[in-house]
C-alpha cells in the first residue's frame, strides 16, 4: 500500500513535470503568433493598408469562348457574338434609383429592362455587376463613355452573348444557357469546377447546352493586372490565355427538324426519329417550342408568364418528360413477348366476337370494332390492331412475364440519352401497385396492359427507342444527339462511341411475324393504309390511340362532342425501309384523335425527306386536323379504361 | 426544489471552462455574421450546431471516466473498422473518399477517431501501471500509425496530422524517453536532404508550393495572400465590425470556415487577436490544470491530450491563415462554421469536465 502510493506520487510528479513543459511550449508558440501579428498589423500596417485600399494587384478572369453547336451538315444552331452592355455594381453606387434615372437620360432604359434588372439583382450578390441594358449600339456606347466619370459603379462592358440563329427550331434539344443562380453555383461547387467559372455569368440550363456544359464551357484564363484606385487596369503583369470550349456536332439535320416541326402545325405533341443501327437521333421535336434567345439575358416577367402559364405547356420537353399511355403502339412488343414465350405461334388463331371476358365475370373488355374481326392470327392481329387477341395474350403471359420482357425494349427505364431530366415512364407491376396505392393487383389490369392502356406510361423517346430496337432485330443502340466533339485549338475531333445497350435474343421467325404484321399496317386493309400509299419504299408501322379521359362502360365515344383537350392522343410508330431500316420514329399528337390520320402523315413527311430527299408539297404541310377519320384508319378508340370500383367485380 | 434540480443539472459542468467556451463561441457568432455577408440564417444554423454540441458536452460530462475507459478499446476497433470500410466502399466527394453512406445518413469515421485515438492510447498506457517499457511505446506508435495512415490515404492530410498529434501527446505525457524524442527529430532532419533527391520534380514543386504559397499566386497562394492583406490592414484596433473591406468585398476565400480568423483579425485588429489568444490560453491552461489534478493514469493522459490537441488546432489554423504554416484544411476551433467539428470539440471538453468533476474526494 505504501509503495503503491509512493509509486503513484512518483508518476504524478513526472507527469506534472512534462505537463509544465507543454504549458511552456504552448505559451511559446502563442508568443510566436503574437509576434507574427504584431509584425503584420503594426510594423507592416501601412503596406497592407495600401494593398487593401487600392487592391493594387487584381486577378481578372478571361472568359473562354463557348463552343458552337452545329447540326450534322454544319448548320449553326448556337454561336456567340460580342455586344456592349451597360452594367451597374449595386455595392459601388450610393443612390441606385437616382443613378438609373440619370443614366437613362443618356441611354434608353425601357420598363422591361428595369424589370429584368430588378429580377437579376435579387438573384445576384451585391458586389456583382448586373446589366441594366444590353445590346447597346455604337452611338449609345460612345455617348455613355464620354460621361462615364459621372457614374462610379456604372460601366460599359463588352460581353460574349449566346445566340440561337434558328430561334424556336429544336429549342428543347439544343436547350439554352442562362445566368448562373445559387443552385447552379452549388452544383458547380459540388463538381469541383467553381474556380473555372470566375468571370462566367452563364451556364447551360437545359438540353445539349446543359448536358455538355463541361465540354462547351472551356477553361478560364487569368490576367494579373495592376489597377489604380478607381479600379481601372493600368498594366498587365502576367497573363494565362483561356482555352475555348469544344464545338458539338449533332446527328440532327436541321432541315428534317424544320419539316417535322412544320408538319405539326399548331398542334401539340412530340416526334423522335432514331437511326436504329447507330442510335443517332435524327429529329427531336417537342411542340410547341419557344425561343431560347429569350432566356440568355434572363427572361423578363411578361414573357416568362406567357410561356409558363400557357395551357399548351411549351416549356415541357415532351420527348423525354411527356408521359403518355402507349395505346396500341404497345402491341408489337406484347406480340414479341408472347411469341418468345412460345405462345400464339402460327397457325394459332382465335375467333374474335368483339369482346373478351374473364372467367366468372360478366364484364366485357370490348374490341374497338363492334362485332369483332372474325378469325385472327398473330400477324393479322397486329395489322388490324385486334384488341381481343391481345387481351387474352396478356392474361395468359401474366403481368410479371410481360413487363420483364418489354423492359428490354427500354420501357419503364431511362434510355440514357444525352439530355438531362429524362422520365423513366412506368411499367406497372403488382409490387409497384401495392407500394403506390396499397392495393392488390387485379387480373383485369393485366388484360388492359395488353393493349397499352391502364397504368402503362411511356415517353415519346422510349417509344422511338423501342421501335428502333425492334427494327434492328433486338439490338438496342444507346440513343444520342451528339456525334462529335471538336476541340477548339487543335481542331482534334473526338467521335462519340456507339454503345450497344442491350442485345435481346429474339428468334428470327418471331421477328418475321411481328415485322410482317407491321408492314401490312401501311398496306391496303391495315390501320394506316393511307400513310403507306405511293411511298416508293416500304414502311412498317403501328398506330395507336391513348385515352385522355376514361369512357364509361356502355357510353359511346363521340370525338366532335368532346372538348378538344379531352380528345384522345394520336400515336404512330414506324420504321423504314422495312427490309433494311435506317430510320425509326415515334410521333405523338396530343388530342389528335386517331393515330393513323393525325400522327401518320407527319411521320411520312419526315421519312420522305430522309429517305428520298423529297420536300413536302404545300397542301401536305397544312394541318390535317379536320380530316374526318375513315373506317380503315380506325385504331380502336373505344377501349374502356375501368373505373376502380368496377374492377372490384373481377 | 428547482434550485436542487438545477444543481444536479450543472453538477458536472466546470464553471470556469464553461465561461471561457461560452464567451469564445459568442465572439465566433459575431464574426460569422460579418463573414457570411450578414446572413442571419448562417448564424442561426451555427447556433443550432452549438446547441447540439452542448448537449453532447453535457452527456459526456456526466459519464464517469472509468466508464469511458471501458469503451476505449471497442470504440477504437469500431473506428478502425469503419475507416477500412471507407477505404473499400466509401463515398467520394471533392476528390476525397471520407464518407460512409449508411443509407439513412453519411458519416465521416475520421471524426470518431479524433476522440477514439487518444482514448485508446490513454487506456493502453493506463494498463501499464505507470511504468511503460520501450516496447509499449512501439506498440503505442503502431496503434497510432494504422488509423493515421488510413486517413492520410483518403486523402485528408489535415485530420491525419491532428490525430497523429493527439496520439503523440499521449506518448510524450506517458513518459516517452527524451533520447527517443531528440533522436527522432535529428534523424528526420538528417534524412530530409536524401529524401528530397529521391522525389520527382512535380512532387518537389508541390511541396515547395505548400511551404511557400506565394509561388502559386493564382491557385492556393491566392488564399494566403488575400488573408495576409486582410490581417495586416486590420492594424492595431481593426476596421470595426462589419467594416472589413477584404471580407465584405469578397476578396477573402472560405471566410466562414478555414479562413474566418482573417475576418476576425481584419475587423478587430491586433488587440482583438490578443484577446482571442488570451481566451484560447485560458482554456488550454485550465485543461492542463485539470490534467494535473486528475486521479488516474487514464484520465490524466486523456485530459492532457485533449487540451494539447485543442491547442494544435488553434495554432495550426492561425499559423496557416497568417502565412507562417502551410495551408492544410484545419478549422479554427469554436469559431469556424461547421457542425461536425463543433460537436467533436465540445464532446472532448465534456470529457475534460467529467474528469474534473468525477474526482473522489481524497487528499493526494
Amino acid at each position: 500500500m505504501r509503495s503503491e502510493l509512493k509509486n503513484f506520487l512518483h508518476e504524478q510528479y513526472y507527469f506534472r513535470l512534462r505537463l509544465g513543459f507543454t504549458a511552456f511550449v504552448v505559451l511559446f508558440f502563442f508568443g510566436i503568433l503574437a509576434f507574427r501579428f504584431s509584425y503584420l498589423q503594426i510594423k507592416q500596417y501601412k503596406h497592407y493598408q495600401t494593398l487593401a485600399e487600392n487592391n493594387r494587384i487584381s486577378l481578372v478572369p478571361i472568359v473562354p469562348n463557348r463552343g458552337l453547336i452545329l447540326d450534322k451538315n454544319g448548320v449553326v444552331l448556337a454561336h456567340n457574338f460580342f455586344v456592349y452592355t451597360l452594367e451597374i455594381t449595386p455595392s459601388k453606387v450610393e443612390n441606385l434609383e437616382q443613378t438609373i434615372a440619370e443614366v437613362s437620360k443618356l441611354v434608353e432604359v425601357s420598363s422591361l429592362d428595369r424589370k429584368r434588372f430588378n429580377k437579376l439583382r435579387e438573384e445576384s450578390r451585391n458586389f456583382e455587376s448586373v446589366p441594366i441594358r444590353t445590346h447597346l449600339n455604337e452611338v449609345e456606347a460612345a455617348s455613355f463613355a464620354v460621361n462615364h466619370y459621372r457614374f462610379p459603379g456604372v460601366e460599359i462592358k463588352s460581353r460574349l452573348y449566346r445566340h440561337y440563329p434558328l430561334g424556336k427550331l429544336g429549342s428543347h434539344m439544343v436547350g439554352y444557357i442562362g445566368r448562373i443562380n445559387d443552385r447552379d453555383l452549388l452544383n458547380l461547387e459540388k463538381e469541383g469546377v467553381l474556380s473555372n467559372y470566375k468571370g462566367s455569368d452563364h451556364v447551360g440550363k437545359s438540353g445539349v447546352e446543359q448536358f455538355y456544359e463541361a465540354q462547351l464551357h472551356g477553361t478560364t484564363g487569368f490576367q494579373q493586372v495592376e489597377i489604380d484606385a478607381d479600379g481601372r487596369a493600368v498594366r498587365v503583369l502576367s497573363s494565362t490565355a483561356p482555352v475555348p470550349g469544344s464545338n458539338l456536332v449533332l446527328s440532327i439535320d436541321s432541315k428534317i427538324q424544320e419539316i417535322a416541326e412544320t408538319a405539326f402545325g399548331e398542334r401539340r405533341g412530340a416526334l423522335v426519329a432514331i437511326n436504329p443501327k447507330t442510335g443517332e437521333v435524327l429529329s427531336y421535336v417537342s411542340q410547341p417550342t419557344f425561343d431560347p434567345n429569350l432566356f440568355v439575358d434572363g427572361i423578363d416577367v411578361d414573357n416568362w408568364k406567357l410561356l409558363n402559364e400557357s395551357l399548351d405547356k411549351p416549356l415541357i420537353n415532351r420527348p423525354i418528360r411527356g408521359i403518355y399511355p402507349p395505346g396500341s403502339t404497345f402491341k408489337p412488343f406484347v406480340a414479341m413477348a408472347g411469341l418468345e414465350a412460345g405462345k400464339r405461334a402460327p397457325p394459332f388463331a382465335i375467333h374474335d366476337a368483339g369482346y373478351f371476358t374473364l372467367a366468372n365475370s360478366s364484364h366485357r373488355y370490348r374490341d374497338w370494332k363492334p362485332g369483332g374481326h372474325g378469325m385472327v392470327d398473330m400477324q393479322r392481329a397486329i395489322t388490324i390492331s385486334c384488341d381481343t387477341f391481345f387481351y387474352g395474350l396478356a392474361l395468359e403471359l401474366g403481368i410479371d412475364k410481360l413487363t420483364d420482357f418489354v423492359r428490354h425494349f427500354n420501357f419503364g427505364r431511362k434510355t440514357g440519352i444525352d439530355i438531362q431530366g429524362e422520365n423513366a415512364g412506368l411499367l406497372p407491376t403488382p409490387e409497384w401497385k401495392s407500394r403506390r396505392f396499397k392495393q392488390p393487383w387485379y387480373q383485369g389490369e393485366t388484360v388492359i396492359v395488353g393493349i397499352g392502356q391502364g397504368y402503362t406510361l411511356v415517353t415519346p423517346l422510349q417509344l422511338a427507342q423501342a421501335t428502333a430496337t425492334l427494327a434492328n432485330n433486338g439490338v438496342a443502340m444507346k440513343p444520342h444527339l451528339v456525334t462529335k466533339i471538336q476541340k477548339a485549338i487543335s481542331n482534334e475531333s473526338q467521335m462519340i462511341p456507339l454503345v450497344v445497350q442491350d442485345r435481346i435474343p429474339l428468334k428470327p421467325e418471331n421477328i418475321e411475324i411481328v415485322k410482317r404484321g407491321m408492314i401490312d399496317v401501311t398496306l391496303p386493309g391495315g390501320t394506316a393504309a393511307s400513310v403507306g400509299a405511293n411511298a416508293g419504299y416500304s414502311i412498317a408501322a403501328k398506330t395507336g390511340t391513348a385515352q385522355v379521359v376514361g369512357i364509361k362502360q356502355n357510353a359511346k365515344y363521340n370525338a366532335s362532342a368532346l372538348d378538344e383537350r379531352h380528345r384522345d392522343h394520336a400515336l404512330f410508330v414506324a420504321y423504314a425501309p422495312a427490309e433494311d431500316p435506317t430510320i425509326a420514329l415515334a410521333v405523338i399528337v396530343e388530342n389528335g384523335g386517331h393515330g393513323g390520320s393525325a400522327a401518320g402523315p407527319i411521320a411520312r413527311k419526315v421519312m420522305d425527306y430522309y429517305l428520298l430527299g423529297k420536300l413536302p408539297t404545300p397542301e401536305n404541310t397544312t394541318s390535317d386536323k379536320k380530316e374526318p377519320p375513315t373506317l380503315t384508319e380506325n385504331t380502336g378508340t373505344t377501349t374502356p379504361i375501368l373505373a376502380p370500383e368496377e374492377e372490384l367485380h373481377d | 426544489m428547482i434550485s436542487k434540480l438545477l444543481q444536479r443539472f450543472i453538477k458536472h459542468i466546470d464553471p470556469f471552462l464553461m465561461a471561457c467556451l461560452f464567451f469564445t463561441l459568442m465572439v465566433g457568432l459575431f464574426v460569422l455574421y460579418s463573414a457570411s455577408g450578414q446572413s442571419a440564417s448562417r448564424v442561426y444554423g451555427q447556433g443550432l450546431n452549438i446547441v447540439v454540441a452542448f448537449s453532447f458536452l453535457w452527456v459526456a460530462a456526466n459519464i464517469a471516466p472509468n466508464q469511458l475507459e471501458r469503451v476505449a478499446l471497442p470504440l477504437y476497433i469500431l473506428g478502425v473498422f469503419l475507416l477500412i470500410c471507407v477505404e473499400l466502399f466509401g463515398t467520394i466527394s471533392h476528390g476525397a473518399q471520407r464518407w460512409l453512406n449508411l443509407g439513412v445518413t453519411t458519416i465521416q469515421p475520421s471524426e470518431i477517431m479524433r476522440i477514439a485515438m487518444p482514448m485508446m492510447l490513454a487506456w493502453y498506457f493506463s494498463q501499464r501501471e505507470g511504468k511503460p517499457k520501450v516496447a509499449d511505446f512501439a506498440i503505442g506508435a503502431l496503434l497510432l500509425g494504422i488509423p493515421v495512415a488510413l486517413i492520410m490515404k483518403q486523402p485528408d492530410l489535415g485530420t491525419s496530422l491532428l490525430i497523429a498529434a493527439s496520439g503523440f501527446y499521449i506518448l510524450f505525457l506517458a513518459g516517452l524517453n527524451w533520447k527517443f524524442l531528440l533522436g527522432g527529430i535529428v534523424l528526420f532532419a538528417a534524412s530530409t536532404p536524401i529524401l528530397w533527391t529521391l522525389l520527382h520534380d512535380y512532387q518537389r514543386r508541390r511541396i515547395e508550393i505548400l511551404l511557400d504559397p506565394t509561388q502559386d499566386p493564382l491557385g492556393s497562394g491566392y488564399h494566403t495572400i488575400q488573408a495576409i492583406i486582410a490581417i495586416g490592414s486590420g492594424g492595431v484596433a481593426g476596421k470595426g465590425w462589419l467594416n472589413g473591406t477584404q471580407t465584405q468585398l469578397d476578396f477573402l476565400p472560405e471566410r466562414t470556415t478555414d479562413f474566418i480568423f482573417a475576418v476576425f483579425s481584419e475587423e478587430f485588429g491586433f488587440l482583438g487577436n490578443l484577446l482571442l489568444l488570451t481566451l484560447f490560453s485560458l482554456i488550454i491552461l485550465r485543461g492542463l490544470v485539470i490534467a494535473s489534478q486528475a486521479q488516474s493514469t487514464f484520465s490524466r493522459l486523456l485530459a492532457g491530450s485533449i487540451t494539447l490537441t485543442f491547442f494544435t488546432y488553434a495554432f495550426v489554423n492561425m499559423g496557416m491563415v497568417s502565412g507562417i504554416l502551410p495551408v492544410v484544411g484545419v478549422p479554427l476551433p469554436l469559431i469556424s462554421y461547421g457542425g461536425t467539428s463543433m460537436v467533436t470539440i465540445c464532446l472532448s471538453f465534456g470529457i475534460l469536465m467529467s474528469i474534473q468533476t468525477h474526482k473522489k474526494l481524497v487528499a493526494t
